[in-house]
Protein backbone atom coordinates (compact mmCIF):
# COMPACT_ATOMS: atom_id res chain seq x y z
CA UNK A 1 0.00 0.00 0.00
CA UNK A 2 1.31 3.82 -0.63
CA UNK A 3 1.50 4.87 2.83
CA UNK A 4 1.90 8.78 1.70
CA UNK A 5 -1.69 8.52 0.68
CA UNK A 6 -4.50 9.84 3.09
CA UNK A 7 -6.05 7.33 4.99
CA UNK A 8 -9.66 6.32 3.64
CA UNK A 9 -12.76 4.11 4.45
CA UNK A 10 -12.86 2.12 8.10
CA UNK A 11 -9.48 2.99 9.49
CA UNK A 12 -10.56 6.79 8.41
CA UNK A 13 -13.57 6.38 10.72
CA UNK A 14 -11.45 5.18 13.16
CA UNK A 15 -9.01 7.74 13.16
CA UNK A 16 -11.80 10.34 13.18
CA UNK A 17 -13.46 9.29 16.01
CA UNK A 18 -9.83 8.80 18.18
CA UNK A 19 -9.17 12.63 17.23
CA UNK A 20 -12.41 13.76 18.08
CA UNK A 21 -12.91 11.81 21.49
CA UNK A 22 -8.45 13.23 22.14
CA UNK A 23 -9.32 17.11 21.12
CA UNK A 24 -12.50 17.13 23.30
CA UNK A 25 -10.45 15.64 26.21
CA UNK A 26 -7.45 17.84 25.62
CA UNK A 27 -9.91 20.88 24.95
CA UNK A 28 -11.29 20.07 28.78
CA UNK A 29 -8.39 19.50 30.12
CA UNK A 30 -7.01 22.80 28.96
CA UNK A 31 -9.53 24.51 30.09
CA UNK A 32 -9.35 23.20 33.68
CA UNK A 33 -5.52 24.10 34.00
CA UNK A 34 -6.14 27.64 32.55
CA UNK A 35 -8.09 28.41 35.40
CA UNK A 36 -5.54 27.16 37.68
CA UNK A 37 -3.27 29.38 35.31
CA UNK A 38 -5.39 32.15 35.71
CA UNK A 39 -5.22 31.99 39.80
CA UNK A 40 -1.48 31.14 39.60
CA UNK A 41 -0.27 34.02 36.89
CA UNK A 42 -2.50 36.26 38.69
CA UNK A 43 -1.45 35.51 42.09
CA UNK A 44 2.08 36.19 41.08
CA UNK A 45 1.39 39.56 39.42
CA UNK A 46 0.14 40.49 42.63
CA UNK A 47 2.82 39.20 44.72
CA UNK A 48 0.67 36.61 46.13
CA UNK A 49 0.46 32.68 46.25
CA UNK A 50 -2.12 31.33 44.68
CA UNK A 51 -3.99 28.47 45.08
CA UNK A 52 -1.34 25.77 46.15
CA UNK A 53 -2.42 22.97 48.74
CA UNK A 54 -4.63 20.89 46.98
CA UNK A 55 -1.80 18.67 45.80
CA UNK A 56 1.55 18.99 43.86
CA UNK A 57 1.78 23.27 43.51
CA UNK A 58 -1.95 23.56 43.67
CA UNK A 59 -1.96 21.08 40.76
CA UNK A 60 -5.34 19.17 41.46
CA UNK A 61 -7.56 22.66 42.55
CA UNK A 62 -9.02 22.62 39.73
CA UNK A 63 -10.40 18.96 39.85
CA UNK A 64 -11.50 19.98 43.26
CA UNK A 65 -13.44 23.06 42.14
CA UNK A 66 -15.24 20.82 39.48
CA UNK A 67 -16.51 18.25 42.12
CA UNK A 68 -17.59 21.00 44.36
CA UNK A 69 -19.48 22.95 41.67
CA UNK A 70 -21.19 20.00 40.73
CA UNK A 71 -22.53 18.83 44.49
CA UNK A 72 -23.48 22.32 45.40
CA UNK A 73 -26.84 23.14 45.96
CA UNK A 74 -28.46 24.94 42.83
CA UNK A 75 -30.58 28.09 43.33
CA UNK A 76 -33.60 28.67 40.80
CA UNK A 77 -34.74 32.37 40.40
CA UNK A 78 -38.33 32.57 41.39
CA UNK A 79 -39.30 35.20 38.53
CA UNK A 80 -36.65 33.24 36.27
CA UNK A 81 -37.85 31.70 33.00
CA UNK A 82 -37.15 27.99 33.56
CA UNK A 83 -36.66 26.92 30.32
CA UNK A 84 -34.38 29.27 29.21
CA UNK A 85 -32.56 30.00 32.45
CA UNK A 86 -31.68 26.07 31.62
CA UNK A 87 -30.78 26.65 27.88
CA UNK A 88 -28.18 29.19 28.50
CA UNK A 89 -25.41 27.96 29.90
CA UNK A 90 -25.73 25.56 27.15
CA UNK A 91 -25.89 27.79 24.43
CA UNK A 92 -22.85 29.06 25.76
CA UNK A 93 -21.07 25.69 26.47
CA UNK A 94 -21.58 24.09 22.77
CA UNK A 95 -19.72 26.72 20.55
CA UNK A 96 -17.46 27.27 22.62
CA UNK A 97 -16.25 23.85 22.47
CA UNK A 98 -17.02 22.84 18.69
CA UNK A 99 -14.89 25.52 17.18
CA UNK A 100 -11.72 23.69 17.83
CA UNK A 101 -12.82 20.87 14.97
CA UNK A 102 -11.42 22.77 12.29
CA UNK A 103 -7.73 23.99 13.67
CA UNK A 104 -4.82 21.88 12.44
CA UNK A 105 -2.86 20.66 15.55
CA UNK A 106 0.40 18.99 14.12
CA UNK A 107 2.11 17.73 10.78
CA UNK A 108 0.19 15.01 9.33
CA UNK A 109 1.23 11.42 11.29
CA UNK A 110 2.08 8.59 8.91
CA UNK A 111 0.40 5.77 10.28
CA UNK A 112 0.20 1.40 8.14
CA UNK A 113 -3.15 2.37 6.78
CA UNK A 114 -1.92 5.95 5.59
CA UNK A 115 -1.07 9.26 6.20
CA UNK A 116 -3.94 10.90 8.95
CA UNK A 117 -4.30 14.58 9.06
CA UNK A 118 -3.72 16.07 12.51
CA UNK A 119 -6.73 17.85 12.00
CA UNK A 120 -10.66 17.33 13.43
CA UNK A 121 -12.06 18.33 10.42
CA UNK A 122 -10.45 20.32 7.41
CA UNK A 123 -14.04 21.41 6.05
CA UNK A 124 -13.39 23.94 2.68
CA UNK A 125 -14.33 27.06 4.56
CA UNK A 126 -12.30 26.75 7.73
CA UNK A 127 -12.00 30.00 9.48
CA UNK A 128 -15.52 31.21 8.61
CA UNK A 129 -16.68 27.80 10.39
CA UNK A 130 -15.03 29.61 13.63
CA UNK A 131 -16.41 32.80 12.92
CA UNK A 132 -20.03 31.54 12.25
CA UNK A 133 -19.90 29.49 15.34
CA UNK A 134 -18.33 31.83 17.62
CA UNK A 135 -20.95 34.45 16.37
CA UNK A 136 -23.27 32.13 17.62
CA UNK A 137 -21.85 31.78 21.05
CA UNK A 138 -23.80 35.26 22.70
CA UNK A 139 -27.15 33.74 22.48
CA UNK A 140 -26.16 31.92 26.24
CA UNK A 141 -24.58 34.97 27.26
CA UNK A 142 -27.89 36.89 26.07
CA UNK A 143 -30.47 34.70 26.65
CA UNK A 144 -29.02 33.87 30.21
CA UNK A 145 -28.82 36.95 31.15
CA UNK A 146 -32.47 38.01 30.25
CA UNK A 147 -34.21 34.50 31.61
CA UNK A 148 -32.23 35.17 34.97
CA UNK A 149 -35.45 38.49 35.53
CA UNK A 150 -32.65 40.53 37.17
CA UNK A 151 -31.62 44.35 36.16
CA UNK A 152 -28.03 43.27 36.33
CA UNK A 153 -27.65 39.97 34.47
CA UNK A 154 -30.37 41.52 31.98
CA UNK A 155 -27.96 44.72 31.50
CA UNK A 156 -24.95 42.41 31.16
CA UNK A 157 -26.78 40.31 28.39
CA UNK A 158 -27.45 43.77 26.21
CA UNK A 159 -24.26 44.83 26.61
CA UNK A 160 -22.51 41.31 25.59
CA UNK A 161 -25.01 41.32 22.62
CA UNK A 162 -24.11 44.89 21.12
CA UNK A 163 -20.25 44.07 22.04
CA UNK A 164 -20.06 40.99 20.25
CA UNK A 165 -21.69 42.52 16.81
CA UNK A 166 -19.48 45.89 17.25
CA UNK A 167 -15.82 43.74 17.48
CA UNK A 168 -17.33 40.72 14.81
CA UNK A 169 -17.27 43.48 12.48
CA UNK A 170 -13.67 44.36 13.23
CA UNK A 171 -12.67 40.58 13.60
CA UNK A 172 -13.74 39.80 10.27
CA UNK A 173 -12.21 42.93 8.01
CA UNK A 174 -8.68 42.57 10.09
CA UNK A 175 -9.00 38.39 9.34
CA UNK A 176 -9.07 39.37 5.75
CA UNK A 177 -5.59 40.46 5.00
CA UNK A 178 -4.86 36.83 6.34
CA UNK A 179 -7.35 35.44 3.94
CA UNK A 180 -6.13 37.86 1.16
CA UNK A 181 -2.38 36.74 1.17
CA UNK A 182 -3.48 33.07 1.44
CA UNK A 183 -6.08 33.29 -0.82
CA UNK A 184 -8.03 30.53 0.29
CA UNK A 185 -9.96 30.26 3.99
CA UNK A 186 -8.52 26.55 5.31
CA UNK A 187 -6.42 26.73 8.38
CA UNK A 188 -4.58 23.94 6.77
CA UNK A 189 -3.93 26.50 4.07
CA UNK A 190 -3.50 29.30 6.01
CA UNK A 191 -0.57 27.72 7.98
CA UNK A 192 1.14 26.27 4.09
CA UNK A 193 0.68 29.23 3.04
CA UNK A 194 3.45 30.96 6.10
CA UNK A 195 5.53 27.86 5.31
CA UNK A 196 6.23 28.63 1.72
CA UNK A 197 6.55 33.14 2.44
CA UNK A 198 9.06 31.87 5.56
CA UNK A 199 7.32 34.10 7.49
CA UNK A 200 4.67 33.94 9.72
CA UNK A 201 1.99 36.24 9.41
CA UNK A 202 2.48 38.28 12.31
CA UNK A 203 5.57 40.01 10.64
CA UNK A 204 4.07 40.85 7.19
CA UNK A 205 0.38 41.39 8.50
CA UNK A 206 1.51 43.11 11.65
CA UNK A 207 -1.20 45.66 11.74
CA UNK A 208 -3.59 42.96 11.18
CA UNK A 209 -2.30 41.03 13.81
CA UNK A 210 -2.55 43.70 16.59
CA UNK A 211 -6.09 44.62 15.04
CA UNK A 212 -7.13 40.91 15.40
CA UNK A 213 -5.56 40.37 18.59
CA UNK A 214 -7.98 43.15 20.30
CA UNK A 215 -10.92 42.51 18.75
CA UNK A 216 -10.66 38.92 19.85
CA UNK A 217 -9.91 39.55 23.70
CA UNK A 218 -13.01 41.77 23.15
CA UNK A 219 -15.24 38.96 21.36
CA UNK A 220 -13.94 36.55 24.66
CA UNK A 221 -15.54 39.14 26.99
CA UNK A 222 -12.22 38.99 28.41
CA UNK A 223 -10.54 41.96 30.12
CA UNK A 224 -10.19 44.79 29.64
CA UNK A 225 -13.67 44.54 27.65
CA UNK A 226 -15.62 42.24 30.14
CA UNK A 227 -18.49 44.64 29.92
CA UNK A 228 -21.15 41.84 29.79
CA UNK A 229 -19.42 41.10 33.83
CA UNK A 230 -18.03 44.30 34.79
CA UNK A 231 -18.27 43.07 38.59
CA UNK A 232 -17.98 46.80 39.78
CA UNK A 233 -21.07 47.82 38.23
CA UNK A 234 -23.35 44.69 37.65
CA UNK A 235 -22.61 42.80 40.07
CA UNK A 236 -21.51 40.00 38.01
CA UNK A 237 -23.36 40.61 35.31
CA UNK A 238 -24.81 37.78 32.93
CA UNK A 239 -24.28 35.07 35.44
CA UNK A 240 -25.43 36.93 38.70
CA UNK A 241 -28.37 34.30 39.63
CA UNK A 242 -26.26 31.37 38.59
CA UNK A 243 -25.04 29.00 41.12
CA UNK A 244 -22.84 25.46 40.70
CA UNK A 245 -22.36 23.61 37.64
CA UNK A 246 -24.26 25.89 35.62
CA UNK A 247 -22.40 29.31 36.78
CA UNK A 248 -19.55 26.35 36.20
CA UNK A 249 -21.19 25.78 32.59
CA UNK A 250 -20.42 29.71 31.96
CA UNK A 251 -16.89 29.89 33.18
CA UNK A 252 -15.79 26.90 31.13
CA UNK A 253 -17.24 28.51 28.00
CA UNK A 254 -15.15 31.13 28.32
CA UNK A 255 -12.14 29.48 29.12
CA UNK A 256 -12.30 27.19 25.88
CA UNK A 257 -13.72 30.39 23.98
CA UNK A 258 -10.39 31.84 25.36
CA UNK A 259 -8.02 28.63 24.05
CA UNK A 260 -9.88 28.76 20.55
CA UNK A 261 -9.20 32.46 20.16
CA UNK A 262 -5.93 31.39 21.33
CA UNK A 263 -5.18 28.52 18.70
CA UNK A 264 -6.79 30.43 16.09
CA UNK A 265 -4.41 33.33 16.52
CA UNK A 266 -1.42 31.08 16.42
CA UNK A 267 -2.51 29.67 13.75
CA UNK A 268 -3.48 32.64 11.72
CA UNK A 269 -0.33 34.68 12.47
CA UNK A 270 2.35 33.01 14.54
CA UNK A 271 2.28 29.84 11.56
CA UNK A 272 0.15 27.45 13.89
CA UNK A 273 2.00 24.30 14.30
CA UNK A 274 5.01 25.36 11.90
CA UNK A 275 8.53 25.09 12.98
CA UNK A 276 11.13 27.31 11.37
CA UNK A 277 12.94 25.51 8.82
CA UNK A 278 11.16 23.48 5.66
CA UNK A 279 11.86 20.13 7.02
CA UNK A 280 8.30 20.18 8.57
CA UNK A 281 6.43 21.41 5.84
CA UNK A 282 3.71 18.56 4.17
CA UNK A 283 0.71 19.88 2.87
CA UNK A 284 -1.76 17.50 0.42
CA UNK A 285 -1.29 19.15 -3.08
CA UNK A 286 -2.88 17.03 -6.23
CA UNK A 287 -3.47 14.13 -3.97
CA UNK A 288 0.03 14.05 -2.53
CA UNK A 289 1.71 15.05 0.12
CA UNK A 290 4.36 17.83 -0.47
CA UNK A 291 6.72 19.71 1.20
CA UNK A 292 7.57 23.07 -0.99
CA UNK A 293 8.61 23.33 -4.80
CA UNK A 294 12.19 22.79 -6.59
CA UNK A 295 13.58 25.53 -8.40
CA UNK A 296 11.95 24.57 -11.64
CA UNK A 297 7.84 24.33 -9.71
CA UNK A 298 7.68 21.02 -9.57
CA UNK A 299 6.40 20.04 -6.16
CA UNK A 300 8.85 17.96 -3.56
CA UNK A 301 7.62 15.24 -1.71
CA UNK A 302 6.92 15.42 2.03
CA UNK A 303 8.03 12.43 4.38
CA UNK A 304 6.17 12.44 7.33
CA UNK A 305 7.59 10.96 10.61
CA UNK A 306 6.13 10.50 14.42
CA UNK A 307 9.14 12.18 16.07
CA UNK A 308 7.94 15.77 13.30
CA UNK A 309 4.37 14.87 14.50
CA UNK A 310 5.40 15.40 18.06
CA UNK A 311 7.86 18.95 17.47
CA UNK A 312 5.04 19.97 15.76
CA UNK A 313 2.29 19.42 17.87
CA UNK A 314 4.62 21.04 21.25
CA UNK A 315 5.52 24.10 18.84
CA UNK A 316 1.02 24.33 18.59
CA UNK A 317 1.01 24.21 22.01
CA UNK A 318 3.80 26.32 23.13
CA UNK A 319 2.44 28.92 20.61
CA UNK A 320 -1.65 28.56 22.41
CA UNK A 321 -0.33 28.64 25.87
CA UNK A 322 1.59 31.79 25.16
CA UNK A 323 -1.83 33.18 23.88
CA UNK A 324 -3.42 31.94 26.80
CA UNK A 325 -1.16 33.28 28.75
CA UNK A 326 -1.22 36.75 27.27
CA UNK A 327 -4.80 36.99 27.90
CA UNK A 328 -4.01 36.53 31.35
CA UNK A 329 -1.38 38.93 31.89
CA UNK A 330 -3.45 41.85 30.03
CA UNK A 331 -6.40 40.73 32.77
CA UNK A 332 -4.33 41.44 35.77
CA UNK A 333 -2.54 44.27 34.42
CA UNK A 334 -5.09 46.65 32.49
CA UNK A 335 -8.13 48.38 34.35
CA UNK A 336 -11.61 47.81 32.21
CA UNK A 337 -12.47 50.00 30.15
CA UNK A 338 -16.21 52.29 30.79
CA UNK A 339 -18.74 50.90 28.01
CA UNK A 340 -18.66 54.17 25.93
CA UNK A 341 -14.73 53.79 25.51
CA UNK A 342 -15.56 50.17 24.27
CA UNK A 343 -18.17 51.01 21.40
CA UNK A 344 -15.71 53.80 20.45
CA UNK A 345 -12.86 51.86 20.16
CA UNK A 346 -14.80 49.35 18.38
CA UNK A 347 -16.57 51.34 15.75
CA UNK A 348 -14.71 54.72 15.68
CA UNK A 349 -11.28 53.36 15.79
CA UNK A 350 -10.56 49.55 14.89
CA UNK A 351 -13.22 49.24 12.39
CA UNK A 352 -11.81 51.89 10.23
CA UNK A 353 -8.23 51.09 10.88
CA UNK A 354 -9.18 47.78 10.00
CA UNK A 355 -10.94 48.59 6.50
CA UNK A 356 -7.88 51.22 5.65
CA UNK A 357 -5.42 48.31 6.17
CA UNK A 358 -7.02 46.34 4.74
CA UNK A 359 -7.24 48.99 1.25
CA UNK A 360 -3.19 49.14 1.97
CA UNK A 361 -2.18 45.17 1.86
CA UNK A 362 -4.28 45.06 -0.79
CA UNK A 363 -3.02 47.27 -3.57
CA UNK A 364 0.53 46.08 -2.49
CA UNK A 365 -0.44 42.43 -3.15
CA UNK A 366 -1.33 43.73 -6.67
CA UNK A 367 1.15 45.51 -7.03
CA UNK A 368 4.06 42.61 -6.14
CA UNK A 369 1.59 40.41 -7.63
CA UNK A 370 1.78 42.69 -11.45
CA UNK A 371 5.71 43.51 -10.87
CA UNK A 372 6.12 39.67 -11.14
CA UNK A 373 7.50 38.88 -7.70
CA UNK A 374 7.04 35.42 -6.51
CA UNK A 375 5.63 34.20 -3.39
CA UNK A 376 8.28 33.62 -1.61
CA UNK A 377 10.83 35.90 1.31
CA UNK A 378 11.28 39.05 -0.67
CA UNK A 379 7.17 38.91 -1.12
CA UNK A 380 7.33 38.85 2.47
CA UNK A 381 9.65 41.56 3.14
CA UNK A 382 8.17 43.96 1.14
CA UNK A 383 5.05 43.36 3.01
CA UNK A 384 6.68 43.36 6.39
CA UNK A 385 7.99 46.97 5.08
CA UNK A 386 4.48 48.35 4.72
CA UNK A 387 2.60 46.88 7.25
CA UNK A 388 5.56 48.15 9.90
CA UNK A 389 4.77 51.69 8.62
CA UNK A 390 1.05 51.59 8.90
CA UNK A 391 1.61 50.14 12.32
CA UNK A 392 3.59 52.97 13.37
CA UNK A 393 0.86 55.12 12.03
CA UNK A 394 -1.81 53.44 13.92
CA UNK A 395 0.26 53.65 17.02
CA UNK A 396 0.80 57.26 16.97
CA UNK A 397 -2.53 58.25 16.19
CA UNK A 398 -4.02 55.96 18.49
CA UNK A 399 -1.33 57.90 21.07
CA UNK A 400 -1.64 61.52 19.99
CA UNK A 401 0.82 62.95 22.57
CA UNK A 402 -0.42 60.55 25.42
CA UNK A 403 2.08 58.16 26.58
CA UNK A 404 4.79 57.92 24.20
CA UNK A 405 5.09 61.78 23.79
CA UNK A 406 3.26 62.02 27.31
CA UNK A 407 6.34 62.49 29.65
CA UNK A 408 7.19 65.78 27.89
CA UNK A 409 3.74 66.84 27.25
CA UNK A 410 3.41 66.58 31.43
CA UNK A 411 6.35 69.05 31.69
CA UNK A 412 4.68 71.97 30.20
CA UNK A 413 2.07 71.31 32.23
CA UNK A 414 -0.78 70.77 29.47
CA UNK A 415 -2.23 67.27 29.72
CA UNK A 416 -4.30 66.48 26.44
CA UNK A 417 -7.75 64.40 26.70
CA UNK A 418 -7.40 60.64 25.51
CA UNK A 419 -8.40 59.95 22.57
CA UNK A 420 -10.34 56.91 23.49
CA UNK A 421 -12.36 58.33 25.76
CA UNK A 422 -13.53 61.37 23.76
CA UNK A 423 -17.04 62.65 23.14
CA UNK B 1 -28.25 9.13 3.80
CA UNK B 2 -27.95 12.28 2.14
CA UNK B 3 -31.50 12.06 2.03
CA UNK B 4 -31.96 11.16 5.62
CA UNK B 5 -30.04 14.17 6.62
CA UNK B 6 -32.53 16.61 4.05
CA UNK B 7 -35.59 15.22 5.54
CA UNK B 8 -34.06 16.13 8.99
CA UNK B 9 -32.75 19.35 8.14
CA UNK B 10 -36.31 19.88 6.13
CA UNK B 11 -38.18 19.31 9.33
CA UNK B 12 -36.15 21.40 11.88
CA UNK B 13 -36.62 24.38 9.15
CA UNK B 14 -40.35 23.64 8.85
CA UNK B 15 -40.60 23.30 12.63
CA UNK B 16 -38.57 26.50 13.57
CA UNK B 17 -40.82 28.19 10.84
CA UNK B 18 -44.06 27.34 12.53
CA UNK B 19 -42.94 27.65 16.08
CA UNK B 20 -41.81 31.64 15.18
CA UNK B 21 -45.65 32.07 14.02
CA UNK B 22 -46.87 29.59 16.95
CA UNK B 23 -44.72 31.20 19.91
CA UNK B 24 -46.27 33.21 22.56
CA UNK B 25 -43.33 34.75 23.46
CA UNK B 26 -41.22 36.69 21.53
CA UNK B 27 -37.55 35.53 22.77
CA UNK B 28 -39.02 31.85 21.30
CA UNK B 29 -40.27 32.76 18.55
CA UNK B 30 -36.75 34.30 17.77
CA UNK B 31 -34.97 30.76 19.06
CA UNK B 32 -37.65 29.03 16.48
CA UNK B 33 -36.28 31.29 14.05
CA UNK B 34 -32.68 30.65 14.65
CA UNK B 35 -33.25 27.14 14.61
CA UNK B 36 -34.71 27.44 11.38
CA UNK B 37 -31.93 29.53 9.92
CA UNK B 38 -29.62 26.98 11.05
CA UNK B 39 -31.75 23.96 9.44
CA UNK B 40 -31.23 25.57 5.91
CA UNK B 41 -28.06 26.14 6.89
CA UNK B 42 -27.51 22.50 7.17
CA UNK B 43 -29.43 22.23 4.07
CA UNK B 44 -27.10 24.34 2.09
CA UNK B 45 -24.11 22.48 3.10
CA UNK B 46 -25.91 19.34 2.12
CA UNK B 47 -25.98 20.87 -1.44
CA UNK B 48 -21.78 21.45 -1.50
CA UNK B 49 -22.60 25.16 -0.61
CA UNK B 50 -20.41 25.50 2.27
CA UNK B 51 -19.77 28.96 2.01
CA UNK B 52 -23.50 29.77 1.89
CA UNK B 53 -23.55 27.64 4.89
CA UNK B 54 -20.80 30.07 6.86
CA UNK B 55 -22.54 33.31 5.62
CA UNK B 56 -26.08 32.43 6.73
CA UNK B 57 -25.26 31.44 10.52
CA UNK B 58 -22.16 33.70 10.43
CA UNK B 59 -25.31 36.79 9.05
CA UNK B 60 -28.77 36.09 10.07
CA UNK B 61 -27.71 33.82 13.12
CA UNK B 62 -25.31 35.41 14.50
CA UNK B 63 -25.71 39.17 13.49
CA UNK B 64 -29.19 40.23 12.58
CA UNK B 65 -31.46 38.08 14.56
CA UNK B 66 -28.69 39.11 18.04
CA UNK B 67 -30.04 42.38 16.65
CA UNK B 68 -33.63 41.58 17.20
CA UNK B 69 -32.73 39.75 20.04
CA UNK B 70 -31.49 43.12 22.21
CA UNK B 71 -34.83 45.58 20.32
CA UNK B 72 -37.13 42.92 21.88
CA UNK B 73 -34.77 42.96 25.23
CA UNK B 74 -35.32 46.18 24.97
CA UNK B 75 -38.79 46.86 24.01
CA UNK B 76 -39.26 44.46 26.86
CA UNK B 77 -42.62 42.84 25.03
CA UNK B 78 -42.10 40.33 28.01
CA UNK B 79 -46.04 38.48 28.72
CA UNK B 80 -48.99 40.82 27.49
CA UNK B 81 -49.84 38.21 24.57
CA UNK B 82 -52.72 39.43 22.26
CA UNK B 83 -53.79 37.58 19.24
CA UNK B 84 -53.13 39.23 16.20
CA UNK B 85 -55.33 37.10 13.66
CA UNK B 86 -58.92 37.14 14.75
CA UNK B 87 -61.46 34.94 12.98
CA UNK B 88 -61.75 32.23 11.43
CA UNK B 89 -61.75 33.74 7.59
CA UNK B 90 -57.99 35.07 8.05
CA UNK B 91 -56.77 32.12 8.95
CA UNK B 92 -58.35 30.51 5.89
CA UNK B 93 -57.26 33.52 3.41
CA UNK B 94 -54.02 32.82 4.90
CA UNK B 95 -53.80 29.17 4.09
CA UNK B 96 -54.94 29.82 0.84
CA UNK B 97 -52.32 32.09 0.37
CA UNK B 98 -49.14 30.73 1.52
CA UNK B 99 -50.84 27.06 0.11
CA UNK B 100 -51.07 28.41 -3.50
CA UNK B 101 -47.80 30.33 -3.02
CA UNK B 102 -45.80 27.34 -2.47
CA UNK B 103 -47.98 25.22 -5.05
CA UNK B 104 -46.50 27.64 -7.73
CA UNK B 105 -42.85 27.22 -6.05
CA UNK B 106 -42.93 23.53 -6.12
CA UNK B 107 -44.25 23.57 -10.02
CA UNK B 108 -41.59 25.77 -10.64
CA UNK B 109 -38.58 24.00 -8.43
CA UNK B 110 -39.74 20.39 -10.08
CA UNK B 111 -39.16 21.74 -13.65
CA UNK B 112 -35.70 23.09 -12.56
CA UNK B 113 -34.35 20.22 -10.86
CA UNK B 114 -35.46 17.88 -13.70
CA UNK B 115 -33.21 20.40 -15.98
CA UNK B 116 -30.32 20.12 -13.58
CA UNK B 117 -30.86 16.51 -13.06
CA UNK B 118 -31.15 15.25 -16.68
CA UNK B 119 -27.63 17.44 -17.20
CA UNK B 120 -25.17 14.67 -15.98
CA UNK B 121 -22.45 17.67 -16.25
CA UNK B 122 -24.04 20.01 -13.86
CA UNK B 123 -22.99 18.58 -10.59
CA UNK B 124 -18.79 17.78 -12.55
CA UNK B 125 -18.66 21.75 -13.18
CA UNK B 126 -19.90 22.53 -9.74
CA UNK B 127 -16.88 20.20 -8.51
CA UNK B 128 -14.23 21.54 -10.83
CA UNK B 129 -15.04 25.14 -10.02
CA UNK B 130 -14.88 24.15 -6.33
CA UNK B 131 -11.16 22.81 -6.89
CA UNK B 132 -10.46 25.70 -8.96
CA UNK B 133 -11.29 28.12 -6.95
CA UNK B 134 -11.68 27.36 -3.31
CA UNK B 135 -15.23 28.09 -1.10
CA UNK B 136 -15.16 31.06 -1.14
CA UNK B 137 -13.58 31.74 -4.75
CA UNK B 138 -17.07 29.53 -6.64
CA UNK B 139 -18.91 32.35 -4.91
CA UNK B 140 -16.61 35.37 -5.38
CA UNK B 141 -15.47 34.40 -9.15
CA UNK B 142 -18.40 35.37 -10.71
CA UNK B 143 -19.68 38.38 -8.59
CA UNK B 144 -16.86 40.41 -9.48
CA UNK B 145 -17.00 39.55 -13.07
CA UNK B 146 -19.90 38.38 -14.41
CA UNK B 147 -22.08 40.10 -11.88
CA UNK B 148 -20.12 43.05 -10.55
CA UNK B 149 -22.60 45.99 -11.77
CA UNK B 150 -25.47 44.71 -9.90
CA UNK B 151 -23.41 43.83 -7.08
CA UNK B 152 -21.99 47.02 -7.01
CA UNK B 153 -25.31 48.35 -7.10
CA UNK B 154 -26.68 46.51 -3.97
CA UNK B 155 -23.71 48.03 -2.39
CA UNK B 156 -24.39 51.52 -3.15
CA UNK B 157 -27.81 50.91 -2.25
CA UNK B 158 -27.21 49.48 1.29
CA UNK B 159 -25.24 52.29 1.39
CA UNK B 160 -27.72 54.90 0.44
CA UNK B 161 -29.93 52.90 3.30
CA UNK B 162 -27.25 52.72 6.47
CA UNK B 163 -27.53 57.36 5.41
CA UNK B 164 -31.06 57.21 5.62
CA UNK B 165 -31.50 55.31 8.84
CA UNK B 166 -28.66 58.08 9.96
CA UNK B 167 -30.20 60.52 9.17
CA UNK B 168 -33.78 60.01 10.13
CA UNK B 169 -32.45 58.84 13.88
CA UNK B 170 -30.57 62.26 13.54
CA UNK B 171 -33.47 64.66 12.95
CA UNK B 172 -34.90 66.24 16.09
CA UNK B 173 -38.68 64.68 16.45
Amino acid sequence: MDLAQPVSGIPFLITSTIKVAVMFGVVFLAVTYATLAERRVSAFIQDRLGPNRVGPFGLLQPIADGLKNLLKEESFPNSASRFYFVLGPMLAMTPALVTFAVIPFAAPLPTSWGVVDMIVADVPIGVLYILALSSLAVYGIVIGGWASNNKYAFLGGLRASAQMVSYEVALGLSLIVVLMLTGNVTLTEVVWKQQQLGLWYAFPLSLGFILFVISAFAETNRLPFDMPEAESELITGFHTEYSAIKFSMFFIAEYAHMITASALMATLFLGGWDLPGTWDNAFWYGGSLISGFDAQGSPIMATPALWKTLLTFASFVAKTGFFVLLYIWVRWTLPRFRYDQVMHLGWKILLPSALAYMMIVASTILILDQIGIIYGFTYGLVLTAVSILCTLAFVFYLDRGRIIEGAAVQKNGVIKKNPVAGN
Amino acid sequence: MVEILFYVFAAIVLGGALGVVMGRNPITSLMFMVTSLAGISGIFVLLGAHFLAAIQIMVYAGAIMVLFLFVIMLLNLGHDYQRAVRGWGIVVLGFAVTGSLGGLLAKQLKVGSQEFYNNPEAGMVIDADLLEHGAVGVIAHPLFTDYVVAFELTGILLFVTIVGAIALAKKRV
